[in-house]
């Protein structure tokens, strides 16, 4: 019994050493995974590839990189799977510390499909207020967005001369890791019924679940497993399949100790009791 | 090699702040310090140039060149708010900052109002009322009504509503451990992101 | 009583524009409410800026009265300023302070990302910590809680599925026939078709879709009606004039 007892009280350091452990080994391991896909990124994936080629799809990154290395890799594979559907792509953003990883995205996807910035997609950059631009976009773009992220007017480009209101959208994508998500869906979605996928953290995905099941949104990709199902679908695993075992093994652990601990505390109240 | 240098940059500051796991030091006080300080240079520098410069100096002289006056010169209203709100830690000025408190609170309320009914309670409650032909409709419904039931305090919870409410705890909790769960799926997704840059872009282990 | 009268008239009158804008989007409201949207978005910028003036000032002055922890200090002011010049030559030089090879985005990439992702990635530690040593099954509740953390853990990573997998081929027929059976049980809560497949290869992972989307966002959606009504309740209150208190200095 005093071992259970222990186990129940192991040094925090001893527990962080195992846990860099189950996330390190498996990383260089590389152990095969297989990943199912389940059935909110299916819908998820349905949404932007039932798009016809040349429709416009607006994504808002609204993460930063405290939540970058779970949203990323869904930037990455969405932006992949509009290029090899020859969708065209705005890219926006509410948060002021994310625009940069869109930035980043797009130096290294579009060159894979031979797509050119200005012909086959946009950044317009942002604007403070995510409120007031969520529901103005549904008016007119131009009235928040007259010119690009290197302040180039956005009637130069020809695909976005036809782009005036959430109408000219084929689809609205929200990359989130905070309330944007449920922002758009209630100023966006509720006022001009423009349809919406979420891609979010882990830790904003339970909320948006109730808005799925009403139909509010098309589709949800949440966290690194979500990440992981949409880069199966497109063909292409990323960095979030290749996290995926060391997630499993740090699962693993959590729900091991937490075993260990509850055992150890339900055999001291026993003694306790005795 | 400024690639090279930064990456060593990062890996620094990466040390320093999981540093911090063993206790606290100097070096994670500086990689602290520095994030501060960046953060809120890179507020101001988005704030010029992706809200200040658009909004209002290059569309003031937008306006000017096309004629058009009025246009132009009502863009000095939210100008003087902006500036207005900036003066709200100066004891003095203070009271000038409640012009562009109140009007932002005030497209805050109206669009909040409209969103929340529009956006939100119609169509939640219009989908919670389902007809109760499945397993999963009528989950749906006693779950909601037994989670609001939870949340009425005006009576105490005894007989009816107090084995209503009882139901109301058995789905809140199952919402908490289900948001517990992904909440450490997220947490851990974090740190493989950081362990994966130490250990493929600093250091070469993993390929 | 102007200093008081004055904001509560602007709450008013903004918040009963743009409700009239949403339902009569015409002239003259609907340009208004454009007009306003594009100024809130104006002075909503300005207001990011609040903070960075009592951050660089507190800072100052624990450098010059060379109070403990003044070396700190100094390290965010001077980061600060670093950031501001490398930020407006970026912008001058590259049209915006983002593009790829700007000074700025060198900045974002070596520090900002390190910085932040790693702050964040600490809590994995904390959470694994605070989950063994505080997360006990002491009541009913907090053991539904347990139960729940772990299925939604299990179904999340691909090892459940694995797991699911490779026992299922060691169970004794009558067990195989209870499960084909149960499953036929389980399409009717679950109508999708591939739930045949998911109990075939993945139950955890289709056990945790089906409590995400039936029980979870049940709890949830009863909450959040919950704060929709009383933000809702607060937004009138706001308006009317009721609740002031944003208007204490």
């Amino acid at each position: 019994m005093k071992l259970w007892e222990r186990l129940a009280t192991i040094d925090r350091r001893i527990l962080y050493l195992l846990l860099a452990l189950a996330v390190v080994l498996p990383l260089i391991i590389r152990p095969r995974t297989r990943i199912q896909v389940s059935e909110p990124v299916q819908d998820a994936f349905t949404a932007v590839d039932q798009l016809p080629p040349g429709s416009v799809v607006m994504i808002s990154v609204d993460f930063d990189p405290s939540s970058a290395p779970e949203v990323q890799p869904m930037l990455i594979a969405i932006l992949r799977h509009c290029f090899k559907k020859d969708l065209k792509v705005i890219v926006t953003g509410h948060l002021a510390l994310g625009l940069p990883l869109a930035e980043i995205a797009l130096s290294q996807v579009p060159a894979e499909y031979g797509k050119v910035y200005g012909r086959d997609f946009v950044n317009i950059g942002y604007r403070p207020g995510y409120v007031a631009v969520m529901v103005g976009i549904g008016r007119e773009l131009r009235d928040f967005f007259k010119t690009d992220y290197k302040g180039v007017p956005i009637d130069s480009y020809p695909f976005m001369r036809s782009v005036h209101t959430y109408r000219d959208i084929g689809l609205l994508v929200d990359l989130a890791h905070g309330a944007t998500a449920d922002a758009w869906i209630q100023y966006a979605g509720g006022r001009y019924n423009v349809k919406i996928i979420v891609g979010c953290t882990g830790v904003n995905a339970p909320n948006l679940f109730q808005y799925y099941h009403a139909h509010q949104i098309a589709g949800i990709i949440g966290g690194l497993q979500g990440a992981a199902e949409y880069e199966s679908l497109v063909g292409k695993p990323g960095s979030a399949t290749l996290g995926m075992p060391a997630q499993s093994a740090a699962h693993a652990l959590v729900i091991v100790f937490l075993i260990i601990g509850n055992i150890g505390f339900l055999l001291a109240r026993r003694r306790k009791g005795g | 090699m400024l690639n090279i240098i930064g990456t060593w940059v990062a890996a620094t500051l990466t040390i320093g702040i999981l540093s911090f796991l063993y206790r606290d030091n100097p070096l994670y006080k500086v990689a602290e310090h520095l994030y501060v300080g960046i953060s809120a240079g890179f507020a101001v520098i988005y704030i010029w140039s992706f809200d200040v410069y658009p909004m209002l100096v290059d569309a003031f002289r937008t306006h000017l060149s096309q004629r058009n006056y009025v246009e132009a010169w009502v863009l000095v209203v939210p100008a003087l708010l902006g500036l207005a709100m900036l003066c709200r830690p100066i004891p003095k000025l203070a009271v000038l900052s409640r012009w562009p408190l109140s009007f932002t609170i005030g497209i805050g309320s109206g669009l909040g109002l409209i969103a929340s009914v529009q956006g939100y309670l119609l169509p939640q409650v219009s989908d919670t009322l389902r007809p109760l032909v499945t397993v999963n409709n009528a989950l749906m419904s006693i779950g909601v009504i037994a989670t609001l039931v939870y949340f009425y305090f005006s009576r105490e919870h005894k007989g009816a509503l107090g084995a209503i409410s009882r139901v109301g705890i058995i789905f809140i909790m199952v919402a908490f451990g289900a948001a517990f769960g992904y909440t450490v799926m997220a947490r851990v997704s974090l740190l493989i992101g950081r362990v994966y840059f130490l250990f493929h872009d600093w250091l070469p282990i993993i390929r | 009583m102007l200093q008081r009268n004055i904001p509560l008239v602007i709450v008013f009158v903004t918040a009963l524009l743009l409700i009239v804008a949403f339902f009569i989007p015409h002239r003259p409201f609907g340009d208004l409410e454009s007009r306003f949207l594009n100024w809130y978005a104006i002075v909503a910028g300005f207001t990011f800026l609040l903070g960075i003036d009592s951050l660089a000032r507190h800072h100052l002055i624990r450098v010059f009265r060379r109070t403990q922890g003044w070396f700190y200090s100094l390290m965010l002011v001077l980061a600060l300023f670093v950031t501001l010049g490398l930020g407006l030559y970026s912008w001058v030089r590259f049209r915006s302070p983002f593009a790829l090879h700007a000074p700025f985005m060198w900045l974002y990439t070596y520090m900002i990302i390190p910085l932040q992702s790693t702050m964040f990635a600490t809590l994995a530690f904390f959470i694994v910590s605070a989950a063994y040593r505080a997360f006990r099954v002491r009541n009913f509740a907090a053991t539904l809680l347990l139960i729940a953390a772990c299925l939604v853990m299990i179904g999340n990573v691909p090892l459940g599925g694995s797991v699911w997998s490779a026992l299922i081929q060691f169970l004794p027929l009558p067990v195989k026939w209870g499960i084909w059976f149960g499953a036929k049980l389980l399409a009717i809560a679950m109508p999708d078709p591939r739930t045949a497949d998911f109990v075939r290869f993945d139950l955890p992972a289709a056990f945790k879709t089906w409590l995400m989307s039936i029980p979870q966002a049940a709890a949830g959606r009863g909450i959040n009606i919950g704060l929709a009504l009383g933000g809702i309740a607060m937004s009138l209150r706001i308006i009317l004039g009721i609740e002031r208190t944003y208007l204490a200095s």
